[in-house]
């Protein structure tokens, strides 16, 4: 009796672990990572205020109090409970403005990053499964768009659009493109003569769904993670357009506009200038911290090293 | 006084999942000029004592030993830049992996002359002659042309050349090989062992060779160690060893070779090492032994005396017999 | 190597053909009138209008201005700014090398601090020191850099009063340029204090452009080290006795820092466009605040001459880059 106990337990003792489901794995794996929590947690805080900003704010983000140009914030002296980050030049609630202005920055990264990210899949995809001359083109047009500085060909974009955050979009949405078409291209050729994409093949799937249903699903994890990254750019893109006057246009309160109109009093309120910054560096970072837990927690081979 | 005393040595490395001990308590001796093989399976910890004993293991390992003392130096007391000095010099190691063991940012001559001049400095000139002698002691042909060559452009046979002609540039007192031969083509593998072989008569070294294969220990060795998950399982002379195995598990390993084999099917050892999950509380072979009682899963297995090999088991064997055991009966064997 | 730089000067052309389409395109999708627009000026005759579309060339097919176009550029020809009535070619001949100091001394401050502190965190992994490091790169990383250009001025300049707001040098120096750069002309002109007061206005714009591109520096470095580190050659190394000072100084890093120059190469693109902005905040007279301030002022001929231009230099930059990872990496030098 008492031996064949021992020779099962250890003999059962590798069968204890129950497999997990992805969703469990990639949370087990990105929860590893503080620094991606905190991220995720800050993001999550930031969609919360952009949705409820209108009820949150504690005032109008345009409306602009006659009496009371530049008050300071409420810890400095001078500084009021009615405008708890001071106001500007104007005699607008600054804490109300960054709460809208999380609207614009979070409605940028997503329109930019799901266009960017659309367009560019299904042209990667393509040019990588054709192969040929649809390649060699497709290839050839990135290649030149890379070229250039991406912050220039937006300018550029721009001043063929003219200015305002729509055009803004476009050009960030354009100058993102190559880095997804290059990203999806190389995956699709990496996974193309793969054994299941052949055996697909042979099962007579066509090429439409050979290359959305079979081969896709398989190069998502990078992508993912360039969507993460280029989430933060697209931001800071917008951002420097608007503090370009090229972006959003005043009074919207956009952060990178509103630093753009805060320029000239740097050296007499240096909260105006500070808080849009804080809000864009920070937003940024946790979304960037995001990002590198998506790429520890997707990628497999930097797993575990 | 031999030139290497292990005794008792343990290494346990820090994983995510806790401690594994690696190495378990295991003690060595290799004299002046001996050549000493140690035999096991992949993960039965026998590069991780060496790399131990040369001070090569991350910081996530754990050294423990009674004794490791080599030349007279108690390495255990030692700092890590005393121990520089000895290893590279008196105490050098070659690899598995030819290929990916030299830096290929490197010449050739670059990765021979660098040990030169850490040891025993000397002028260019002289550290270069040195490494064209060495080339030509490896037996690569045009050594003076392969000086300038870069790894990537050498084949694995001649990069191992090349790592033994740095292991042994400074004349060292011993030579661990750590399975210098498994990486390479079986035309090669002979040639390589032959100049090992070759290299330990000239220079008087000991040579400490790693191994999983049985046939090499036949051929070359004196003495050997057979390691079994971290434990030093039993070790005699090679010929002892070959007549008359005492563990189980050598005895297993020598009935998988082709020329010893009966029958028409060649016996194989089935299961793996035991990992960090399922090690067994017992002897760590039971689960894989052919042999076992229920003491064997129960009670860790006690050292043998020089007789049996000093073999780590509760019934060594004798001409392939497990030896009786006292309290235990042979009614309750198990074959698992 | 010689067959690796053919092939790579091969691909070049047509991205460069593509590069002359796209300035090409660039005047005629701009709305409005692309006469009026080129010339810059309202309320013109109609004779004259007539005279400005035949010499621009509007009145014939597309394909042959294209055609005419590319001669003029391969003869250095790109049209001269409306605003200066000065050859795009020269403007940017004169402006440039105020950017290229400017850049230069970005990519020192990035390269000098970011591989240290890359190679520490990675001898550090995940201690303090790693988190630390590893930490501050991902904040520079996510600066936004026109933002942390005004907090310098805020603190720097205003609060301690330390370097000056803008420009390039103090204006109670003054000499004819003869290199274009600033650090050495003013040394070439021997006037005391010259060179003390061109290093200090480059401090802060070198920090602001530098932040990004050493936050990547410091990252990349340290991935490549922790992939170098985990190599059996590194094993090797140690295996001989070497200190651990050459074992990581020489042996690991050497290796390390291949795909680190190409991450070091391709951070010059995004240098061009940091520059737009650094520029423009310090007034800094280069390329960058030249194409925000001809996009402001609709100096199209200037925009277009300068895309092209910089489209140019980023490619070369791209192709020294290949080379100099073809110079770096035995395997593909022999």
């Amino acid at each position: 009796m008492t031996d064949t106990t021992a020779v099962s337990t250890a003999n059962a003792a590798p069968n204890n672990q129950a497999p997990v489901g992805p969703w469990r794995e990639f949370w087990a794996y990105f929860s590893e990572n503080k620094g991606a929590v905190a991220g995720l947690g800050f993001f999550v805080v930031l969609v919360v205020v952009a949705l409820l900003a209108d009820f949150i704010a504690p005032h109008d983000p345009i409306e602009q109090y006659r009496e009371h140009f530049l008050v300071p914030p409420v810890w400095v002296d001078g500084g009021s409970w009615d405008f708890l980050l001071g106001t500007d030049a104007v005699g607008r609630d600054i804490l109300s403005r960054l709460m809208f202005g999380a609207r614009y920055s979070l409605f940028i990264g997503c329109i930019v990053v799901s266009g960017a990210a659309v367009v560019g899949i299904a042209i990667g995809l393509f040019a990588g499964y054709l192969g040929g001359w649809v390649d060699t083109v497709a290839m050839r047009v990135m290649d030149i768009l890379l070229s250039y500085p991406p912050l220039l060909l937006a300018l550029v974009f721009v001043a063929i659009l003219g200015p305002g955050l729509e055009n803004a979009i476009v050009a960030i949405a354009v100058i993102q493109l190559p880095h997804y078409v290059r990203l999806t291209r190389a995956s699709v050729m990496s996974e193309r003569n793969r054994d299941y994409v052949t055996s697909a093949r042979v099962a007579g799937a066509g090429t439409l769904r050979l290359v959305t249903v079979t081969i896709l699903p398989n190069c998502m994890a990078p992508i993912i993670v360039q969507a993460a990254l280029s989430f933060s750019t697209a931001i800071l893109d917008a951002a420097a357009l608007g503090f370009l006057g090229m972006g959003a246009q005043p009074p919207l309160p956009e952060w990178g506009t509103m630093l753009a109109e805060a320029r000239e009093f740097i050296l007499r309120a240096w909260w105006v200038v500070t808080f849009p910054g804080v809000a864009i560096l920070v937003t940024v970072l946790a979304i960037n911290l995001m990002g590198d837990g998506l790429r520890d927690a997707l990628d497999p081979k930097l797993k575990r090293s | 006084m031999s030139l290497l005393e292990i005794e008792n040595l343990t290494v346990e490395f820090q994983t995510a999942q806790g401690q594994f001990r690696a190495v378990d308590g295991v003690s060595l001796s290799v004299d002046q000029g001996e050549l000493m093989a140690i035999v096991g399976e992949s993960g039965s910890g026998k590069s991780v004592s060496m790399l131990a004993l040369m001070g090569l293991l991350p910081w996530t390992a754990t050294i423990t030993a009674d004794r490791l003392e080599f030349d007279g130096i108690d390495l255990v007391r030692q700092s890590a830049r005393d121990r520089r000095k000895v290893i590279g010099k008196d105490m050098a190691m070659i690899f598995q992996e030819p290929m990916t063991s030299l830096n290929p940012c490197f010449t050739v001559g670059f990765q021979i002359t660098e040990a030169l001049k850490t040891h025993l400095g000397g002028s260019r000139a002289t550290r270069r002659a040195r490494a064209v002698e060495l080339l030509n002691l490896v037996g690569l042909p045009e050594p003076e042309r392969r000086l300038n060559a870069f790894p990537h452009q050498l084949s694995g046979g001649m990069n191992q050349r090349v790592m033994i002609a740095i292991a042994i540039a400074c004349r060292p007192k011993l030579l661990i090989a750590d399975e210098p031969t498994t990486a390479l083509d079986v035309t090669i593998q002979a040639q390589i062992l032959d100049l090992l072989l070759d290299l330990r008569e000239k220079e008087g070294m000991a040579l400490i060779l790693i191994t999983h294969d049985m046939g090499v220990v036949a051929e070359t060795a004196e003495r050997v160690s057979v390691q079994y998950a971290g434990q030093k399982v039993e070790e005699q002379k090679v010929r002892d060893l070959f007549r008359d195995p005492h563990h189980p598990y050598t005895s297993a390993l020598l009935s998988a070779l082709p020329e010893r084999a009966q029958g028409k099917k060649l016996p194989t050892l089935p299961g793996v090492v035991p990992g960090l999950f399922d090690r067994p509380e017992g002897c760590l072979f039971a689960p894989r032994c052919a042999h076992a009682f229920d003491l064997c899963h129960k009670r860790q297995a006690v050292q043998a005396g020089a007789e049996d090999g000093f073999a780590l088991c509760h019934t060594p064997l004798r001409k392939g017999v497990p030896t009786s055991l006292e309290g235990a009966s042979l009614e309750g064997q198990v074959r698992s | 190597m010689i067959k690796l730089l053919f092939r790579r000067v091969g691909l070049m052309i047509p991205t460069f053909i593509g590069a002359t389409l796209l300035s090409f395109l660039f005047i005629r999708m701009l709305p409005g009138d692309p006469v009026l627009l080129m010339a810059g000026e309202r309320g013109m005759t109609d004779e004259r209008y007539q005279r400005l579309l035949h010499e621009f060339g509007f009145d014939r097919p597309y394909w042959q201005q294209y055609l005419e176009y590319l001669w003029g550029v391969l003869q250095g020809d790109l049209g001269e700014s409306f605003r200066t009535k000065v050859p795009v070619l020269q403007e940017f001949l004169t402006l440039f090398p105020a950017t290229v100091e400017l850049s230069l001394c970005a990519m020192l401050l990035a390269t000098v601090i970011g591989i240290p502190a890359g190679v520490i965190a990675a001898i550090r992994r995940g201690r303090a020191l790693d988190h630390g490091t590893m930490g501050t790169a991902l904040v520079g990383y996510s600066m936004p850099i026109f933002w942390w250009a005004l907090m310098l001025i805020i603190v720097v300049s205003g609060q301690w009063g330390l370097t000056p707001v803008s420009g390039r040098i103090s204006l109670l120096y003054f000499f004819e340029p003869v290199t274009g750069f600033m650090l050495i002309d003013s040394l070439l002109s021997g006037q005391e204090g010259a060179f003390g007061s061109a290093v200090q206005h480059l401090i802060l714009p070198t920090i602001v452009l530098g932040t990004i591109p050493l936050a990547v520096v410091a990252r990349q470095t340290r991935s490549a080290m922790l992939e170098v580190l985990g190599e059996d050659y590194v094993r090797t190394a140690r295996a001989k006795g070497l200190s651990p000072f050459r074992v990581v100084g020489i042996h690991a890093l050497r290796n390390a820092l291949i795909p680190v120059t190409t991450t070091i190469g391709l951070q010059i693109g995004v240098l061009f466009g940091g520059a737009i902005l650094t520029e423009t905040i310090f007034a800094w007279p280069g390329i960058g605040k030249w194409m925000i301030e001809s996009v402001s002022a609709r100096d199209y001929s200037v925009v277009q001459g300068g895309l092209l231009l910089i489209a140019v230099i980023v490619m070369v930059v791209n192709l020294m880059v290949d080379l100099m990872y073809g110079l770096i990496n035995p395997k593909i030098r022999y």
